[in-house]
């Protein structure tokens, strides 16, 4: 790592000697062997430093924005199943949302630098911290989702059971889509950047994981409500992952290159393949072709469908912190919109001036 | 456009006696009917000399801990960067720059130029840090600094992404978020910050922000006026992306040179569209899942 800083240092003092203080320097990248896809444009920094500080969270993390979105879009799926007599559907997801939310309990906790004190998140709330919101969500949430479990498990408490299914998909949703601003509302710029799509890339992912679940969980012929929302839900998200391509542009780059690039690819392969499955599987055609074995290709489908969406929170994740380990994903937009506001404020002066 | 929009907001919410006031005074903001004046930084770094003074009498006057003792190739500075165990970083840039005619080295037309400059935490006016903090543990005090409350504090590192500089960290040793607090206990005192205190060339100055605004100004013109073109103040306009900060620089080259953002924008600004693309895709969940319960219920 010195070797490597050192020789950013003489690249630095060469491009220096060419152009004193001009631009067109690139400062030295970290070893890694990484592959630009596109030609980066000019931007200076200090010895190739980040300028933001890459996230310490752990992969507690990216485990909790699939856990949490599984739990949160299982609970409504489990209301929709429970109100129009699924009772196999709405018993299997209400279980998926307990142990969901109760794993994504243990991931939170245990990624705090000081886990005894996880308590003070519920000192304060606050509205400009997402996290604190996420909190209070939480805890509305939980208990609510057990309570439902266990109602639909023990077959006790019908209407204490119905009115905690009801609470936990009101609330469900708003688990499955904060957990896009706790992420966005950060100085990462593929997070931040990617602020007004996440959400629908979230949901999406929630959906497609709750779909699955239920899919590997139930016989086909009870999991058609999973069939049904698992190609919405993979539409949802397959849209809105291009959207947020598009509009971060160049600056999309940490979501297609190195280790998130792969997880990205990965995800989007199993949803593609999940996808197929579960229209193989559902149809008639699936019955004909396939015969009893449409069952298993059912199931197949779900996992690949579970597999794509923890796939996509670990690419997610990791696009972010790629974008704030490498100073150009943070200086070459904010110099841009500096210098768009250079050019055009004299002529916004002087027409104030005039006035 | 950008200078009128922030005193437009405070002035709404009923919190404004003028606009200029106010976008300069988060301590009344934060509660505190009576308070001292907002106390801050302007580090001019055009008479740093590099000594790092300031990292070690930050060091000493804090108990923070030592970092490793590495040598990192980048000039003198073995320090690297802000982090919760750096409050005070010296950055060493050497440039080779055209040198005036008949001084250059033998046989080179150049000479090296040292930029030297000591980062610290900005104690932004919109601070994002503060702002995302889920315990409170990041406060507002009655200078207008922002600290961090070590007893309250779980360690759950928002902070440390939130924040557009890279200034705060979170310790390997108590799993605690830790910046610079100003010297609060100092402050308290009547006593100036341990790294102003220490700087033997003022480099580092401390005191009321609205004086320290002046004096920066008048510093920038001075150096202007002897040909230094490249001189320019970071952090000290009002309307810029975090509110003005409470800790400005003079910098002698674009500030992305010294490892600061060019033009950082607090990321809570963009909350409230935020939440409401969050709530349109809650609602197109519910909205989605109905639809597939329907269509499947057969």
């Amino acid at each position: 790592m010195t070797g490597s800083a050192a020789a950013d240092g003489a690249a630095a003092d060469r491009a220096a000697a060419d152009g004193a203080g001009r631009r067109g320097r690139r400062a030295g990248r970290k070893g890694g062997g990484e592959k630009l896809v596109v030609p980066a444009a000019d931007f200076r920094s200090y010895y190739g430093r980040p300028v933001v500080k890459e996230t310490v969270w752990g992969p507690d993390i990216p485990s909790y924005l699939f856990l949490g979105g599984l739990a949160g879009a299982s609970s409504v799926l489990a209301a929709g199943a429970d109100l129009t007599g699924h009772s196999e559907l709405a018993r299997a997801t209400k279980g998926a949302a307990a142990g969901a939310i109760s794993l994504s309990m243990l991931a939170l906790v245990h990624d705090l630098g000081r886990p005894q004190r996880f308590i003070n998140m519920l000192r304060v709330i606050k509205v400009t911290s997402p996290m604190s919101v996420g909190t209070w969500i939480l805890s509305g949430y939980t208990p609510l989702a057990l309570t439902a479990a266990a109602c639909a498990a023990t077959r006790k408490l019908r209407w204490a059971g119905l009115a905690a299914t009801l609470g936990a998909a009101a609330l469900g949703p708003a688990v499955a889509a904060y957990t896009s601003v706790l992420i966005s509302d950060t100085a990462a710029p593929a997070w931040h950047g990617g602020y007004r799509e996440m959400p629908f890339l979230f949901v999406g992912s929630a959906a497609t994981a709750a779909a699955g679940f239920g899919m590997l969980a139930v016989r086909p012929e009870h999991a058609r409500q999973a069939v049904s929302l698992a190609i919405l839900g993979g539409v949802g998200e397959l849209t809105a992952k291009r959207l947020l391509v598009r509009r971060l542009g160049t600056e999309a780059e940490p979501y297609e290159s190195g280790r998130a690039g792969t997880l990205m690819r990965g995800a989007e392969g199993l949803l593609w393949a999940g996808l197929a499955g579960t229209v193989l599987g559902s149809t008639v055609l699936g019955g004909t072709v396939l015969g009893s074995r449409s069952r298993v290709v059912a199931r197949l489908a779900g996992g690949a469908l579970l597999a794509a969406s923890a796939l996509t929170r670990f690419g997610v994740f990791e696009a972010g912190r790629a974008s704030a380990r490498d100073p150009k994903y943070t200086v070459r937009p904010q110099r841009e919109r500096a210098e768009a506001r250079e050019s055009a404020a004299p002529a916004h002066h002087q027409a104030a001036t005039q006035a | 456009m950008d200078a009128a929009r922030a005193p437009d907001i405070l002035n709404t919410l009923g919190l404004g006696t003028g606009p200029d006031d106010l976008s300069l005074d988060p301590a009344a903001l934060a509660g505190y009917a009576d308070h001292p004046p907002r106390m801050g930084f302007f580090t001019d770094t055009s008479v740093c000399i590099g000594c790092k003074a300031c990292e070690v009498a930050c060091k000493e006057w804090n108990a923070v801990p030592e970092d490793g003792l590495l040598l990192t190739g980048m000039s003198y500075d073995n320090t690297a960067e802000l982090s919760a165990s750096t409050w005070r970083h010296v950055a060493f840039i050497e440039q080779s720059v055209p040198a005036p005619i008949g001084t250059g080295d033998a046989g080179d037309d150049s000479e090296v130029r040292w930029l030297m400059a000591s980062n610290v935490c900005k104690h932004c006016t919109e601070a994002a840090c503060l702002d995302v903090c889920p315990t409170g543990a990041l406060m507002r005090t009655e200078f207008g600094t922002v600290v961090v409350q070590d007893d309250i504090c779980n360690g759950c590192g928002y902070c440390v992404s939130a924040c557009p500089f890279g200034v705060i960290g979170r310790s390997q040793l108590d799993g605690g978020a830790h910046k610079c607090t100003l010297c609060y206990d100092r402050l308290g005192d009547g006593l100036m910050p341990a790294c102003a205190k220490a700087c033997p060339t003022e480099s580092i100055q401390f005191g009321p922000l609205d004086e320290l605004r002046e004096r920066a100004q008048q510093r920038v013109d001075v150096l202007h006026d002897a040909g230094q073109a490249d001189a320019r103040l970071y952090g000290a306009d009002p309307a810029d992306g975090i509110g003005g900060a409470g800790a400005m620089f003079l910098l002698l080259d674009e500030p992305e040179v010294y490892g600061l953002p060019p033009d950082p924008v607090v990321t809570t600004r963009d909350l409230p569209s935020m939440w409401r693309h969050a709530a349109a895709a809650a609602g197109s969940l519910l909205a989605t899942v109905a639809v597939a319960c329907v269509a499947g219920r057969r």
